[in-house]
């Protein structure tokens, strides 16, 4: 791994690692994107992206060897960032085609939207409530925007693990957090400035 | 709240931004990044670039350009225009941009959505749907037939039927062109955007026909339209997207606003 680097942004395969990338790179980080086991170690906080099917990015992971490696760098406290799709890797088991064991770091669940007449999947802007103070939502004003595309959501055992709540039909968790585990349902990567300022907080964590 | 989106649509050609009506008289309108930052600046909630590139190395130009503009732009951008093959959308979903759109192949091969869509994700997967009334049909009951080739060809699918198995195949939203108002910023037809959106459970994009700040709340308000495209308002200067926003505002429409 180049010495530089900072920030490892896992890449298994799924999503729109570039934009994540950039925007990281953007707000001053020194972000590496690697599939490498031994790279995700030597990090000193990681982000896990993604965009697909639960199933498949679980399979990605589990070939790539890097449960474990994920595993061994929260165990060894480094921060974990993960987005969308990554945040839903971080639950329990999530009911997406069939029923998918995740990385289990948060414990709880991965469930579809439902409800009469709500459009899934959630697309566009919406807002967080933000439900306590904590370094990822610093300078970060209740109610703002973030950008939302996904047809699940995720439902945290305990509520103590829910940082931020978001309204689409009903309340859904919009960022979960367990010690230095953080996953936001949302893309800040797409979320133009507020969305820059979250992965400044996350960066000086 | 979910915000209602506006989305200023550009035409690219060989990786510039061009301008024209109906696809004639077009005119070099400036570089696809600094158009797509000042909207971006200006509050847009998406941008959609559609390619009209005819060249034979079409695939390296746009994705040329979705590099360009995924590096400078953090807001979502749908790319559209000729994707064909999973390997096309690939290439543009690897460059950088958040979603793509597909017409014509999708009416040529419906199944390119379901598997598109299973491989991607649907959230990634917009149908474009370009809609033109039958003259002939009852103008209170209207029959819109699905046209391709951007008009030129007008098929058997009848739009509103074509939208519930778009939808049923895993799309994640309906791009909704009135081929009737396109060009004309004469509004949005609006009986078009409230049937489709009456019979599908995902997002619809209104499109065709905005000349005038109202006739974006008309289509929230009486298309239901998740969402509405906008490209000559914008462009020529009438209107900037704040504005746009603070009259939705005004209207008790929820909009994200940055001022």
């Amino acid at each position: 791994m180049s010495d530089s680097a900072d920030t490892v942004i896992i890449d298994y395969g799924m999503g729109n690692l570039r934009s994540v990338e950039k925007a990281v790179a953007a707000v001053g980080g020194r972000p590496i994107v690697s599939d490498d086991p031994a790279v995700i170690l030597k990090g000193e906080r990681l982000i896990l992206p993604g965009v697909g099917a639960f199933g498949d990015a679980m399979n990605n992971l589990r070939q790539g060897k890097l449960i474990d490696a994920i595993g061994e760098a929260v165990e060894s406290g480094k921060p974990l960032l993960g987005l969308c799709l990554g945040l839903q890797l971080l639950f329990s088991e999530s009911e997406e085609f069939g029923r998918h064991e995740g990385l289990n770091l948060i414990p709880g669940r991965v469930v579809r939207f439902s409800g009469q007449g709500l459009r899934v999947p959630h697309v566009g802007w919406n807002q967080v409530e933000n439900l306590k103070p904590d370094p990822l939502l610093k300078d970060i004003p209740e109610g703002s925007y973030f950008y939302f595309v996904h047809s699940y959501c995720v439902q945290p055992e305990s509520p103590d693990d829910i940082l931020s709540l978001t309204d689409y039909g009903g309340k859904f968790c919009s960022i979960a957090c367990r010690g230095k585990v953080w996953g936001a349902q949302f893309h800040p990567e797409k979320s133009q400035d507020t969305g820059k300022q979250l992965l400044r907080n996350f960066l000086a964590l | 709240m979910l915000a209602k989106r506006i989305i200023p649509c550009l035409d690219v050609r060989d990786g510039r931004v061009v301008k024209g009506t109906h696809f004639v008289n077009l005119r070099d309108a400036g570089d696809p990044v600094e158009t797509a930052q000042r909207y971006d600046a200006e509050g847009a909630d998406e941008l959609v670039f559609l390619d009209i590139t005819a060249s034979s190395d079409r695939r390296d130009i746009v994705t040329r350009m979705v590099r360009a503009v995924a590096d400078k732009v953090f807001i979502p951008f749908t790319v559209g225009g000729g994707l064909r093959t999973l390997e096309d959308i690939q290439s543009i979903l690897r460059a950088g941009a958040d979603k793509v759109s597909l017409n014509t192949s999708a009416v040529e091969d419906p199944n390119l959505i379901t598997v598109a869509s299973r491989y991607f994700g649907s959230q990634c997967i917009v149908v474009a749907i370009d809609a033109r009334r039958n003259p002939d049909s009852d103008p209170e009951n209207p029959r819109w037939e699905v046209t391709t080739h951007g008009g030129r060809i007008t098929t058997e699918l009848e739009a509103v039927e074509w939208a519930r198995e778009v939808a049923g195949r895993g799309a994640g939203e309906i791009l909704l062109t009135s081929m009737d108002r396109d060009g004309t910023q004469s509004g949005y037809d609006n009986l078009l955007n409230r049937r489709v959106s009456d019979t599908v459970d995902i997002p619809v994009i209104a499109s065709g026909g905005c000349g005038t700040l109202e006739h974006i709340a008309d289509a929230f308000i009486h298309g239901k339209a998740s969402a509405a495209l906008a490209a000559s308002i914008f462009h020529f200067g009438n209107h900037t997207i704040v504005e746009a926003k603070r009259e939705l505002r005004a209207r008790g429409i929820p909009v994200r606003l940055v001022e």
